[in-house]
Formats: C-alpha cells, sequence, structure tokens
C-alpha cells in the first residue's frame, strides 16, 4: 500500500511546474486523533503531499527513469490551518535539475490564502550511489502515481506494481 | 564589471544562510563547510544550484567540490588515505586552494576540511574572470 496525498493534477508543465489539489476529508482516520475534537491535516503530511506534487514532476522530467527520492526540506513554513471540508492547492516549480538532483520551490493555498511554503530537494539515487546498491525497479514510481496522473489527463507511462 | 572578492563573499554568505540555515555570524571565510557550518552531501548539490542562480554560471558539481570523485576511485585511495596519485589530482582539480597542511596527513576523512567559505569566494572569482 502506498499513501497518496494528492487527488488530482489541474496543471503539468513537463520540466517546469505542476498544480495539484488534495481534498481534506473527515473519511480521513488520521484527522479524528489530529486533534481529538480540532481535526487538521498534520503538516508533515502537507509535507508529504508537496514531496509527491514536486516530485512526480521531477520524476516527469526525466521521463520516470531516475529514482527520485526526497533528499532536503530545505524550507517549511506554515501559516494557518487546513480543515476537513478544505481543497488545498499544491503549487511545486522546479528550481534547479541536475543529473544528481533537483530543488523545488512550493507554495500550498487554500483559496486566496497562502497555507505553507515548501522548498525541497531531491536525489537522483542511481547518480549518488557512493557505493551502496539500489534495488533495479523503480520502486519510487508505482502505478498508483500513474493513476493519478492519467486521471488527471496526463501521460503517464505504465509503471510497476509497489512491492509491498 | 567584475564582482570583487567582498562582493562574492556577500553573496555566498547569503547562499549558506539559505542552504544551510546558519547565521550570518557563523559564515566566516575560514569556516568549515562540513565541520563549522553542519553541511551534508546532499546539501553540496544544495549550494551548488543556489550559487549557479546567484552568478548566473554553471557549476559542474566535481570542479567544485571533486573529492567524492576521488574518494571513488581506487587509484587515489590507500588504507584510509589519500594516495601521492591522489594527492596530486586533488592538487589539479583544486588549484586555488592550498592543500599543503592536508597533504601532511591526508586522511580521507578530514579531506572535507579542505571546503571552507573562502574556497567557494575563489572559486566564482576564477570562474568570473
Amino acid at each position: 500500500m502506498r499513501w497518496i496525498w494528492i487527488d488530482k493534477f489541474v496543471e503539468f508543465n513537463s520540466g517546469k511546474n505542476a498544480i495539484a489539489i488534495k481534498n481534506v476529508t473527515m473519511a480521513e482516520e488520521h484527522l479524528h486523533d489530529n486533534f481529538p475534537g480540532f481535526p487538521i491535516m498534520p503538516e508533515c503530511l502537507m509535507i508529504e503531499a508537496m514531496a509527491q506534487t514536486a516530485g512526480i514532476l521531477v520524476g516527469q522530467a526525466r521521463g520516470f527513469k531516475e529514482k527520485v527520492i526526497l533528499a532536503k526540506i530545505s524550507k517549511a513554513a506554515f501559516f494557518n490551518y487546513v480543515r476537513p471540508g478544505d481543497t488545498i492547492k499544491l503549487y511545486a516549480d522546479i528550481a534547479s535539475i541536475a543529473p544528481e538532483a533537483a530543488s523545488t520551490t512550493g507554495k500550498i493555498m487554500r483559496g486566496d490564502e497562502m497555507i505553507a511554503e515548501v522548498d525541497l530537494m531531491f536525489s537522483h539515487i542511481d547518480q549518488n550511489l557512493a557505493g551502496k546498491q539500489f534495488p533495479k525497479e523503480n520502486f519510487v514510481f508505482t502505478d498508483l502515481f500513474g493513476v493519478v496522473l492519467r486521471a488527471s489527463g496526463i501521460d503517464a507511462p505504465a509503471f510497476g506494481s509497489a512491492s509491498r | 564589471m567584475a564582482m570583487t572578492k567582498d562582493e562574492i563573499l556577500k553573496e555566498i554568505q547569503n547562499v549558506l544562510i539559505d542552504a544551510l540555515g546558519v547565521d550570518d555570524d557563523e559564515v566566516t571565510p575560514e569556516a568549515k563547510l562540513m565541520a563549522d557550518l553542519g553541511a551534508e552531501s546532499i546539501d553540496f548539490l544544495d549550494i551548488v544550484f543556489r550559487m549557479e542562480k546567484a552568478f548566473g554560471i554553471k557549476i559542474p558539481r566535481e570542479e567544485l567540490f571533486p573529492a567524492e570523485a576521488l574518494l571513488n576511485t581506487a587509484d587515489f585511495v590507500s588504507a584510509g588515505k589519500l594516495t601521492q596519485k591522489g594527492l596530486d589530482e586533488l592538487k589539479k582539480r583544486m588549484p586555488h586552494t592550498d592543500i599543503s597542511k592536508f597533504a601532511a596527513d591526508p586522511n580521507v576523512n578530514k579531506i572535507g576540511d579542505l571546503f571552507t567559505v573562502q574556497v567557494l569566494v575563489d572559486f566564482v572569482a576564477a570562474k568570473l574572470k
């Protein structure tokens, strides 16, 4: 099982930027405990949602050949809570991309209101082996991501399924 | 118009404050990126990306930070130290850096100490020439 914290891409410009949306709902069980009586989307999951938005953008820029791993949270600043019933928009931009890595800048918005700024770095781990070996198959881009992309009307290759 | 070394230093300080989350008074010319400022491997790429933007130049990572490539070459390392061949290569790749102190005890764990704020400044100054 993989958890996916974005519902759909609403804009996708290869190698440049992407916008995804996430609808937050009380059906997400973790909201019952975070916090009892005051449900809010955990900030760490907003970072994960941005990592998925930006990570898919970075992966697509190299034809999903690289294993794109979140390597650094350069910045994460939060300005307000996200509550059940909210729709948030995740804006991700590629700042730099090189054979070994990429950096992205991002904003999370609710309507006109800025909810968070999240800047990330991703490593293309096969290019940063330093003597380590990783499995051949691309375990980062599994078919659930393909489902999200195709449901958003964006071409995606047939990814492998997650090996548990 | 060419930038002075002071202007370059100021830009580099901003790059490191953003990339490493350090305070401006920590980023002295002598500060070592790893030992003093806490840089880890992914930070070196972050620094390269930010420097490219700040100065409008292209920086191949291995040109600025050649240590990793050197350490992964069998000929250049023996018993945890850089060999003479490795030291010669390091000197060739870091022409603006005085490696004599490191050469006296070329322990691979100390190679990170070569990368100071000043090394970044000198690298950019040479690139902008």
